[in-house]
Order: structure tokens, then sequence, then C-alpha cells
């Protein structure tokens, strides 16, 4: 039998595809087990536990984490800083991905996912903090889409409506700001009811504000480690503005980060102080949150300032994923960890392996997401019919070599 | 075991006292991360 590829055709059987393909088929069945059996049949979900996993990683870190998409489109339409231009995109389709996930994993949650548009169009809870993150993060991600939308129209071929958003690039940009300030820090106050749940060390009245300001060095953050895999893994779908452009996005974004991580950190030790907790740091929730707050804010905050001072790219990488790390386990803390601090340990809340199969079965499906649109579309690179980058000072005005990579183009093009 | 209780007075010099003497010295802070951080940057205004 010959078992040959023919040249230029690459084998579907790859370590990724069927490492993708057997985590699909078990959050397959578990889903089907979620919808049949109830939250009881596939988590460890409890009255005293309403929020478990899928809330801790999939909603609140995936929030936080999808915050590149307002900071990099922020940094370049309303702040002017053309030079980032090249990051918007792919921080955008993070962000869209990031919150239709979100939404995805949260009809896990909830249940009867056809009644997620309820709480706006039949019954507004409008004293509620809920109801405010629920619309902030239904519009946003209406938000998200449109300011994705050019990119696939120019796959299409659309030219007029693609057009037409493209004009609405400001706007859209400004009001997903508005959004993701109003959201960002709505999930830190949704804890601000529980003072008596919350370990005293992770509550306070800045809770909002602590979920902002580190949603920020997430959203930074993640542009680097983003940026990072998908220069290794899909350097060939770059175009020479996106690679020549992307060592400057590295050291920015570092910049910007390292300086917000010293205003997170100078604020959570006042937050600490206001509330005289000193002596809470003595105790063993004292160590971890130490070891949160040294760890995994100090010393990346740390590692960004020498590396941009020093000019180590690869430095800036590293503590973009020691402060991924550090909002995740940030997270983890406020809504598990240090959540129910004073229950018995056989009350406490550990997932089963199923909630944790439906959190990697999200995060898989978004990374296959990523994959196939940053393949077929305009993702790293402008298609020179649409092309609007503009050179900066000193960068030759015209690059008749831009295009050297493959322009996957929908089969069915349309418009021209 | 003697009872111990703070007034409103301990409240405002000490409790007050340390966050806004923190304050100061984070406003400190950051000037001098700023510093710190932008201290190898090319001038772009002086050529």
């Amino acid at each position: 039998m010959n078992t040959d590829i023919p040249a230029g055709k690459k084998s579907w059987f790859t370590p990724f595809n069927v490492v993708a393909t057997i985590i699909i088929l078990i959050g397959a069945v578990i889903t089907f087990l979620r919808f049949t059996k109830g939250l009881g049949g596939v988590t460890n979900l409890s009255d005293n536990n309403p929020w478990g996993l899928w809330i801790a990683f999939d909603l609140l870190c995936g929030v936080a984490l999808a915050a590149g998409g307002y900071c990099t489109s922020a940094a370049c339409y309303v702040f002017g800083l053309k030079r980032y231009h090249s990051a918007v995109r792919p921080a955008i389709l993070t962000a869209f991905l990031g919150y239709s996930l979100v939404v995805f994993a949260l009809s896990y949650d909830v249940g009867r996912p056809w009644r997620l548009p309820y709480p706006f169009f039949v019954q507004q809870g409008t004293t509620s903090v809920l109801f405010e993150v629920g619309l902030c993060v239904f519009l946003y991600l209406i938000t998200l889409f449109v300011e994705w939308l050019p990119s696939c129209l120019e796959w299409l071929g659309f030219r007029k409506p693609r057009d037409l958003i493209v004009r609405a690039t400001l706007a859209l940009t400004i009001f997903g700001v508005v959004l993701s300030t109003m959201h960002q820090s709505s999930l830190g106050a949704l804890y601000l009811i529980a003072p008596s749940k919350l370990h005293p060390l992770w509550y306070s009245s800045y809770l909002p504000l602590f979920f902002f300001i580190s949603s920020i060095a997430a959203g930074l953050s993640m542009v680097i480690f983003e940026g990072t895999l998908s220069h290794y893994y899909m350097h060939d779908k770059m175009d020479k503005t996106y690679l020549s452009e992307h060592d400057s996005v590295v050291r920015g974004f570092s910049k910007g980060a390292a300086l917000v991580l010293a205003g997170y950190f100078l604020l959570k030790v006042i937050g600490i102080a206001l509330d005289d907790k000193w002596d809470y740091l003595l105790t063993s929730y004292g160590a971890w949150f130490l070891l949160e707050l040294l760890g995994f804010v100090a010393l990346p905050c740390f590692l960004f300032a020498i590396a941009v001072r020093e000019q180590k790219l690869k430095l800036c990488r590293w503590a973009a994923v020691l402060t991924v790390l550090g909002i995740v386990l940030n997270r983890f803390n406020v809504s598990w960890f240090a959540f129910n601090w004073q229950l018995a340990p056989a009350d406490r809340y550990f997932p089963s392996w199923m909630e944790i199969a439906i959190s990697v079965y999200v995060v898989t499906i978004g990374v296959l997401l990523f994959r196939f649109i940053s393949t077929y579309m305009p993702i790293f690179y402008e298609d020179p019919q649409y092309r609007e980058h503009v050179p900066h000072e000193g960068e030759e005005e015209e690059r008749p070599e831009f295009v050297e990579h493959k322009l996957h183009r929908h089969p069915q093009t349309f418009g021209h | 075991m003697e009872n111990q209780f703070y007034t409103l007075h301990d409240f405002l010099v000490y409790t007050k006292g340390a966050a806004y003497l923190l304050m100061a010295v984070s406003v400190l802070g950051l000037l001098g991360f700023w510093l710190y951080i932008t201290g190898r940057d090319e001038d772009t205004f002086i050529k």
C-alpha cells in the first residue's frame, strides 16, 4: 500500500490534531451529560459553592485575558500609537474568540442557553451588578464581532461593507473601551456582596479597581504571549510589516505592563493599609497572598522593567507569561481558593475531572478557531488590495516585496 | 485578658496615617520607576 503523502499536501494526522480531536470528542460526551443530567451529573458544585471552575477559569480568567483587544485598539486608535497597528487584528481576534467562549462556557454553568437573552429582553434586573456585567459582555461581544468582521469580509471579497465598518473603527474602539472599563471592574464588584465569604486579604472595597487595573496588565501581557506563540507556530502567515513591528509591540507593551503592574502592586498594598489587615499577612493565607503579590505581580513588574531598560525581548516574554499566570492565580484566589475560606475542608470545593475537561475543551475550541481564522483570513498580514498601513518615520513608503505569504482567499470570492 | 479597644483617633493616626504615607511613597516610587524604565529611551525631541 502506498502511504506516501503527495508533495505539497500536509497530512491531517499530526499530534496536535489527534489530541485536539480526542479532547473535542470527550468534551462532546460531557456536554451531552451536562445537558441531560444537570450540573449535579458532571460537577462538584453545591449550595455552598455554586460557582466553581467554570466561573473562575472560563469566565473570570477568560474575560481578563481577552483584555488585549481593548488595550491594543485603544493604544492604536485612541492614543494614536500607529506603530502597534499590526497587533490590532490578532488582539481583536483573540478578544472576540475569548468573549465568545466565555458566553459559550457560561451556557454550561447556567443551563438552558436559549434563555441567555432573557435578562436583556424579558426581565431586566437593573439593580444587579450581574446585570451590568451581562449587558456589557453582550454589547462588547457584538462590538468585537463587528471589529473582527473586516478581516472576514476581506477574505470573502465584500469590499463595500468592509469599508463601511473600517470607517467606524474609532467609534467602535471607544465603545469597546467604555464597555470593557465597566464590566472588567464589575466582575470584581460581584464579590463585594460576599465580605463574610471572601478572605479579608482578597476582599476589599477596591476590588472593582483591582480587577480593572489587573485586566490591563493581563491584556498587554496576553498580546505579548499570544504574539510570541503565533510567531513560533504561524510565522509563515505573517507579512513584513507585522514582523518588523513585532519587537516594537513587545517593547512598548512591556513598558506599559511594567507601569500598570507597579501601580497595581502599590494599590494592593495601600488597600491592605487602609483596611489595616497587616496581621493577616502572618497567617498561611497571608503567605499565599504574598506569593501572589510578590511572585506574580512584583516579580514580573521588575522583570519587565529590566527587560525594557536592557532591551531584552526574551525576558519581556517570560515576564508576560508570569503576569498571565499571576492574573489567573488572582482570579482563582478571589473566586475559589480564598472563597468560603472558613468552611471545613470537607465542605470546600474542588472541581470534578469533567469540569476540568470542559475547560480544556473550551480552550481547545478557541485554539482551533484561532488557527483556522488566522490561516485563512488576513490577521497577521494586510491584504494588498486593502492595504492601509501607514509607514513610520524613516520607513520606506512603498514595499514591492510586501506580499510573500500565500493568500488563502475564500474559494468563492465575491465583489471586485 | 485585657480588653483592647481602638478610638477614632487611633484609626486616623495609625491606619489612615500609614495609608497616606504609603500613598506619598507610592507617588514618588512610581516617578522613580518611570525614570528608571525610560532612562535609556532615545530622546525623540532633541536631534
